[in-house]
């Protein structure tokens, strides 16, 4: 529609295309040098602005299991490059305050960025010098809203966020996902585990009638024998990983360790064997 | 072989055409809610499990919120939006009572939560909202909502996952259609029982329906809960 009553009655030139309706060969150059030229600020139309991912080096599975004391979480050492073991000493945990743990699966760039996103926070808390310091449940909830602005924006943080911490002497467990959604749950699992290692801890608790029940070598061993699981079976996976402990005493990350595997059946199945 | 519709060719060789991959924003995180208007109480009850496809992603997330003495908020639907949209309603709440010194009528927040969600009306809230509690004469109210916020006042309603199981169920039981019965006001009693039964009911048939339900109960005396079990598979 021409809104200009000068060009009322004039046959219309096609060489204008105001409205920028359809893409028009642009004679800036080759190497484009800012956003705002790709957009085709300025003049003749340029291409969208798109922002929607796919993550690149990925981390997998993170677990976490309330138990009576605190909170445990596990995450494997290795940050995927699609099917190649890229980085093989990753730590996916990482202590945030004095009481809580975050665990990342997913991308490991946005991984990163959060990790900065929090230390920042942090910083600016302890500017403040009121005596306070984020607990687990604050983090959680600013965490949240940065994944849920993220993606109201079309432009997520492409990761499983799941954070560990004690407060007021109860355990906080909680989770995040790419699209904002919280939820918190005596256990959880992200990835694969949500399929392999969930089932597991969900029955650990409930044989031993509530996770008010389950000591701190419990936690260890239940959270060992998901991980053995998922090194069976996640593709994706490495037998090398790391246990965080948060108490009333504070958060301890162990060293990485492994777990024993079983392959010599394989030698008896034909087609597997020598 | 193939059959065709207007507009479509058929060639016998390979054609490029562009695929587009997109990140989708919006999740349904499953659940069923309802709210039952009583003659001087009203009900919200709604199941405290969160899924996503075929997992559960924790069985006691709830749903509704309580807003003031008088009026109990529940969304089903997306969750992140309905947690978003949950703060936003309390916020101006908050303000609200700062600025005029009283709560929020029922009614009020009713037509601010149409407002709220139209506001989104080009990215909208992947909420069903169903708002209950007290009018000003203390008789029971329910508000339905729209994702994009049309809403009305109605005596009863269900929403979410298994709303279709149980809506006619209530339409039977609450307002007597489709039978020929004495219409008679129900009290607390009979209609907690209704809710009850309406959600094991519920749990049995459909998947996202199950773990635990939380019962408002809205009166003048204030709002309590209640807390029951539902089938976990």
């Amino acid at each position: 529609m021409d809104h200009f009553p000068t060009n009322w009655g004039n046959p219309r030139s096609e060489d204008v295309d105001s409205y920028n309706t359809y893409p028009v060969a642009s004679h800036s150059g080759t190497v484009p040098h800012s956003v705002r030229q790709i957009a085709g600020f300025g003049h003749a139309a340029g291409h969208p602005t798109s922002h929607t991912q796919q993550p690149v080096v990925t981390g997998t599975s993170v677990l976490g299991i309330k138990y009576n004391g605190g909170v445990m979480m596990a995450a494997d050492n290795l940050a995927s490059y699609g099917s190649l073991a890229r980085f093989r000493d990753v730590e996916r945990l990482h202590q945030v305050a004095d009481f809580t743990v975050l665990g990342a699966s997913g991308d490991m760039s946005d991984y990163q960025y959060v990790k900065h996103l929090l230390d920042s926070q942090m910083i600016k808390e302890y500017n403040a010098d009121d005596g306070h310091t984020l607990a687990t449940p604050n983090i959680y909830e600013y965490l949240w809203r940065v994944m849920y602005n993220r993606r109201s924006k079309m432009n997520p943080l492409w990761n499983t966020f799941v954070l560990g911490g004690v407060h007021k002497g109860e355990g906080f467990l909680g989770a995040i996902d790419l699209k904002g959604t919280p939820y918190q749950s005596p256990s959880i699992a992200t990835g694969f585990g949500s399929h392999l290692a969930q089932p597991i801890l969900r029955k650990e608790i409930e044989n031993r009638g509530g996770e008010e029940n389950i000591t701190e070598e419990d936690a260890a061993q239940i959270l060992k024998k998901c991980m053995k699981v998922l090194f069976y079976r996640d593709a994706r996976s490495m037998n090398k990983f790391q246990l965080a402990r948060i108490s009333a005493e504070g958060v301890k990350i162990s060293e990485p360790m492994s777990v024993e595997t079983e392959w010599a059946f394989a030698e008896k199945i034909r087609g597997y064997g020598a | 072989m193939f059959s065709t519709y207007p507009g479509q060719v058929v060639v016998d060789h390979p054609v490029k055409v562009p695929i587009e991959h997109r990140f989708d924003p919006y999740v349904d995180n499953g659940g069923t809610l309802l709210s039952i208007a009583g003659e001087d109480f009203c009900v919200v009850a709604a199941d405290t499990r969160q899924s996503e496809g075929y997992s559960i992603n924790s069985r006691y997330v709830p749903k509704s919120v309580k807003l003031s003495d008088k009026t109990v908020i529940s969304m089903g639907g997306c969750y992140a939006d309905c947690l978003t949209l949950t703060k936003k309603i309390q916020q101006s709440m908050e303000w609200y009572h700062h600025a005029h010194g009283k709560t929020m009528s029922t009614a009020a927040v009713a037509q601010m939560l149409s407002i709220m969600l139209y506001q989104k009306r080009f990215f909208p809230f992947y909420s069903w909202c169903i708002l209950g509690g007290l009018d000003e004469e203390g008789k029971g109210a329910v508000y339905t909502y729209d994702p994009v916020g049309s809403y009305e006042r109605e005596s009863c309603r269900c929403a979410g996952s298994a709303s279709s199981l149980i809506q006619p169920f209530l339409d039977n039981q609450i307002n007597f259609k489709n039978q020929v019965s004495q219409k008679k006001t129900l009290s607390l009693d009979q209609v907690l029982r209704i809710t009850k039964d309406s959600f094991t009911s519920a749990t049995e048939r459909d998947i996202y329906t199950g773990d635990y339900l939380e019962l408002f109960v809205i009166t003048s005396k204030g709002v309590e809960v209640q807390k029951m079990d539902l089938k976990k598979d």
